[in-house]
């Protein structure tokens, strides 16, 4: 390691310090580097990643098999519409207390977040019972390719859905034991992106099986 | 906040379950990784000298084989169906639980935080989880071995319709099932493990670890995990629809009008080639998934050994980027005469000649960083060398499949099976021994035997050209993959000498690799202490740490880096290396 | 120090090392060269472009392969560890970079093109005419050769009537089914005409594997797929399964007689219609 040299001149001085910055030790959530996203944000993104490419593998195999002669549409349950609109506005209420923090009214954030949870689990209940429509028309899983498209999209959404809404009543958890402020308040955050982007993936879905 | 982590764990004293087992310590993970994936070689490995011992003497009568394995032999010769599930279980095996783990599981749990500077991954306790999910996904997959039905037949690729039906074949029923539950377990592990490298490398280096600082082996291991993210959930969808297609009615992949065995199977609409596209849309970046960290580490290790910076960091950089863009559309290849659109094979073939390219620039860089060099012939530098040679051999060969109408006669022969050995088992077997060779004093605080090692590597090196070079020659011949006795066909008969040397030489590298278990085992505990931290002048910050490095690896304080990691024989400078963390120097001539 | 230096065994790395890539060069030479195992005979029109560009690219890559392998070699002859000799600490020349950029980028792109035109003269050139025309259909573990008789149509097959007599489920009944042949395990055809094969599968996927004849397509259930072939050569040949099948695969046989005259391919006709 020691080096003999008369001049010293340095090859690449190291970026400036930044005030939060530990060098690489951040276990609370936070940046330890010139990173500009967080540790958080980062994870619930690659996870959305993962998510979304799990959905993009299914549509297309949706899309190919939409194209085989025998192929037949089948009667979307009615109740998926008012189910739709339900999951929108649990994004909506979710939103609505992400940005209630934000502003420092925790009462607020609590309402909107409890109000969101139970939204989302309104829909899940919702989709057990547009399933119980779709049987009570005769339509299963084996039916057609589009009862086994229906069936299969709509249950894993479902089963992602619902790690959101263990996810959201962690953090309801975590609020209503005052963990959260307008400064530390990440854990909402992260379950918010992970909640609209799975909203969003319904609306596809629900449209990808309806516009065939 | 809160105070910060000392190298010594001041928290409370662990107790050894804690510390060396249900550790979230990125080096006990790594090491765990190493050694579950060591130990399912060690079965993949086993199962491939059962399918050399068919292949050379198809009729040979075993009575000691026989009664080892009752179920696996009728009157001492192997069944046909043990043999096809003897294929299929070697390459899940070596795919996805030796490969895939021991690269980005084992090198990159240990070295990801060591190398850029950081205390443990973004996210120890998933971590630890994901090893935990990966060993249940390897005895998941160990057991298919055991199931009475038999274990599945399809081959590790399990096209459908064979996968879906499970009245197609014995094994097809227990056994694929659990084929699809071991591998979904593996992609959740994998997953999991992915967010942690992700996460970890881009916001936990240390300060002044810019991007074009980090070894090659970070940015191999970053890429990577990135592809695994993109393409591992394409299989899990696929594996999904199978499992449907085979328990719940469905028909993704399965036509109308199928007969088996004399009865319909009830099913419509569904389209094999489908179960193609998924299936290879993820199995063409896995290739990559394998072999991008080893070309990483090689990278790395290369230079060290050849106290040489590596040949154009820059272009090594991007060409992997590159190779990892690419390697999505080139899936096609695989399934040139597979009835897709023949527009398609055109397409296919362009792309697929294209991601040559980043491939040469590599190995050009390769042969530019030993040009000139200075080479310390270590056991891990050594391998490092032989992982070119093998990248070459096998690369080349895949010029020959790319030209898709050359793939018409070669395809599903042993052509396809030499190429493939050779650029994503071999090359990349080369890399993890040097990585082990390599870093095994960073882990254990003692080295392997050299002399030992160095046998090691001669008899490998000698032994995977001895098996795989002649297979391109009896695939040109036309020996088809997995044939339970190519002596049925009279136009392979004259070639059936070329097998049984195959075979015997196959044996004498696996008995070769005892050497190294012998030797990897005997010196974690009793092998030479290390007594430097940097026994081998390399310049990455993992050399800067205690060996072993205790928990937090870095002691009070974190190291700063000042340069890229390759100031090997800096003119002008005493020593040869300078470490990464060293500030001031003459500044050297480009 | 761990480096391994020392007289020795430098020495004998070096002289291990560059000697086996060497002998790596001499054996891969010979086994491509002299060619003691080769690519079974050819016997078809095509397959002759076929052995050309695989000819070509051998050459390419073999080029490659001497001079990479080679170069390998002797840097780790010239270059081992010698003294106190410092390596050099060039590590960019942006210009060589680049020409061996172009120059493999051009290459593989004249590979690709030679490829191409080989590809496009087999899938994209006209149905040939006057062809004999072959149903074939693969089914754990068999091949099953339908032939349309000499009233060049083929009987209706339908899955309903398959039995263990009836493989593919012709129905004996469809009046131009009558002059229809179903051979099983056993294809005939004319030298010199050009053979249409349309292949399906009863079960699960095959692939038609004709080794002399430069031929392989997949049969796929659900899908049926033609490729055609014109047999240069007389002689018995033998058809393999390509894709895994089953327990069974191995054994997926048939035997291939290319007739000397189409006399002696009808001879066979009537003496199997015969036997239907």
């Amino acid at each position: 390691m020691p080096i003999l040299v008369e001049e010293r001149r340095p090859v690449g001085p190291p970026p400036p310090i930044k005030p939060a910055d530990r060098g690489g030790e951040g276990d609370f959530g936070e940046s330890g580097s010139a990173f500009p996203l967080s540790k958080g944000q980062i994870g619930v993104w690659i996870l959305l990643t993962a998510i979304i490419m799990l959905f993009a593998g299914l549509s297309s195999a949706y899309i190919v098999l939409r194209g085989v002669p025998s192929w037949q549409n089948i009667e979307l349950p009615s109740l998926l519409w008012p189910n739709t609109a339900v999951l929108l506005l649990s994004s909506v209420a979710v939103e609505l207390s992400r940005r209630a923090i934000r502003r420092d009214d925790i009462q607020s954030m609590k309402s909107w977040l409890a109000v969101g949870g139970a939204l989302g689990l309104t829909f899940l209940i919702g989709q057990l019972a547009a399933w119980r429509q779709l049987v009570n028309a005769g339509v299963y899983l084996p039916s057609t390719l589009q009862s086994s498209f229906f069936y299969i999209l709509s249950g894993l959404h479902g089963l992602h859905l619902l790690g959101g809404v263990v996810a959201l009543g962690i953090v309801l958890v975590m609020a209503l034991r005052n963990r959260l402020t307008s400064l530390r308040y990440e854990p909402l955050k992260l379950c918010a992106t992970y909640w609209h982007v799975l909203d969003g993936l319904w609306v596809y879905l629900f449209l990808l099986l309806l516009l065939s | 906040m809160s105070e910060s982590h000392t190298g010594e764990h001041v928290h409370h004293e662990l107790g050894f379950w804690r510390k060396y087992v249900f550790s979230t310590d990125h080096k006990i993970i790594g090491i765990q990784y190493l050694i579950t994936a060591m130990s399912m070689a060690v079965v993949g490995g086993t199962l491939s000298m059962l399918m050399r011992y068919q292949l050379a003497w198809p009729s040979m009568i075993s009575p000691t084989l026989g009664k080892l394995m009752p179920d696996a032999f009728a009157g001492g010769v192997m069944k046909p169906e043990f043999y096809v599930s003897l294929v299929t279980m070697h390459g899940t095996i070596m795919v996805f639980f030796l490969f895939t783990a021991v690269l980005t599981g084992g090198f990159g749990n240990f070295l990801i935080p060591l190398q850029i500077g950081a205390r443990d991954m973004a996210f120890p306790f998933l971590n630890a989880l994901s090893y935990w999910v990966f060993l249940l996904s390897c005895i998941v997959i160990f057991s298919a071995l055991f199931v009475t039905t038999g274990a599945p037949l399809g081959g590790w690729t399990s096209y459908a319709p064979l996968s879906a039906i499970p009245a197609a074949g014995p094994g097809q029923g227990t056994g694929v099932t659990l084929w699809i539950t071991a591998i979904a377990l593996f992609t959740a592990s994998g997953l999991m493990g992915g967010l942690n490298y992700i996460t970890t490398i881009l916001t936990m280096r240390t300060r002044g670890m810019s991007m074009m600082r980090l070894p090659l082996t970070q940015w191999s291991l970053l890429i990577t995990a990135i592809l695994a993210l993109l393409a591992f959930p394409v299989l899990l969808a696929a594996g999904i629809l199978l499992m449907f297609d085979r328990m719940g009615g469905t028909s993704f992949f399965v036509p109308a009008g199928i007969i088996m065995n004399q009865m319909p199977i009830e099913h419509s609409g569904g389209h094999p080639l489908l179960w193609q596209h998924l299936f290879w849309f993820f199995g063409h970046p896995e290739v990559y998934i394998v072999v991008l960290p080893a070309m990483g580490m090689a990278s790395d290790i290369l230079s060290t050994f050849c106290r040489k910076p590596i040949f154009s960091y820059r272009m090594m950089v991007y060409s992997m980027i590159a190779i990892a863009v690419l390697s999505f559309v080139v899936w096609g290849h695989h399934m040139f005469v597979s009835g897709m659109n023949p527009f398609l094979g055109s397409v296919f073939t362009l792309t697929t000649l294209l991601i040559a390219v980043p491939s040469a620039i590599k190995t050009f860089n390769w042969l530019g960083t030993v040009w000139g060099a200075r080479i310390r012939f270590t056991a891990a530098g050594l391998f490092a060398i032989g992982f070119v040679s093998m990248f070459v051999s096998g690369g080349l060969s895949g010029i020959f499949l790319g030209t898709s109408a050359a793939d018409i006669q070669l395809q599903d022969t042993y052509f396809v099976v030499a190429h493939f050995h050779l650029v994503m088992a071999i090359a990349p077997l080369f890399a993890a021994f040097g990585g082990l060779y390599f870093w095994f004093p960073k882990m254990f605080g003692r080295f392997m035997n050299e002399t030992l090692g160095r046998i090691h590597f001669w008899l490998t090196f000698i032994g995977v050209y001895c098996v795989f070079f002649p297979m391109h020659i009896i695939g040109i011949g036309g020996q088809m993959r997995r044939i339970y006795d190519p002596t049925q066909y009279m136009f392979l008969v004259p070639q059936q000498p070329v097998n049984v040397f195959i075979s015997i030489a196959a044996f004498i590298l696996g008995a070769g690799q005892l050497i190294f278990l012998f030797n990897f085992l005997f010196s974690i505990f009793a092998g030479k202490r290390v007594l430097e931290r940097n026994p081998w002048h390399a310049t990455t910050l993992e050399w800067t740490a205690p060996t072993p490095p205790g928990h937090g690896n870095f002691g009070e304080e974190l190291p700063v880096v000042y340069r890229w990691p390759f100031d090997y024989s800096v003119p002008g400078e005493k020593e040869d290396f300078i470490p990464q963390t060293v500030p001031a120097t003459v500044v050297a001539k480009q | 120090m761990a480096d391994g230096s020392g007289p020795g065994r430098v020495t004998l790395s070096v002289v291990g090392l560059a000697g086996l890539l060497l002998v790596l060069i001499i054996a891969s030479l010979y086994l491509f060269i002299a060619q003691p195992f080769w690519f079974p005979p050819l016997a078809s029109e095509h397959g002759g472009r076929i052995d050309s560009l695989f000819g070509t690219v051998l050459v390419v890559s073999g080029i490659a392969f001497v001079l990479v392998q080679g170069a390998l070699g002797l840097f780790v002859a010239r270059y081992g560890a010698n003294g106190n000799e410092r390596a050099a600490y060039w590590h960019d020349n942006p210009k060589v970079e680049a020409i061996l950029l172009i120059t493999t980028a051009v290459i593989l792109t004249v590979l690709v093109f030679m490829g191409q035109r080989v590809w496009a003269s087999i899938y994209f050139a006209d149905q040939p005419q006057n062809a004999t025309i072959i149903q074939i259909t693969g089914e754990q573990f068999f091949w099953n050769f339908h032939y349309p008789g000499a009233d060049g149509q083929f009987g209706r097959t339908d899955t309903k009537l398959i039995t263990s007599t009836n493989n593919i489920g012709l129905d004996r009944n469809d009046p131009v089914a009558k002059d229809d042949v179903v051979s099983v395990g056993i294809m005939h055809v004319p030298i010199g005409k050009p053979v249409r094969v349309r292949l399906r599968s009863k079960d699960v996927i095959h692939s038609f594997f004709l080794p002399n004849f430069r031929l392989k397509q997949d049969a796929v259930p659900g899908m049926g797929i033609e490729v055609w072939f014109t047999p240069t050569r007389a002689g018995q040949y033998e058809v393999a399964c390509a894709e895994l099948c089953g327990l069974g695969h191995y054994r997926m046989k048939a035997a291939l007689t290319v007739d000397e005259s189409e006399e002696a391919f009808n001879a066979w006709l009537k003496m199997a219609a015969e036997q239907q």
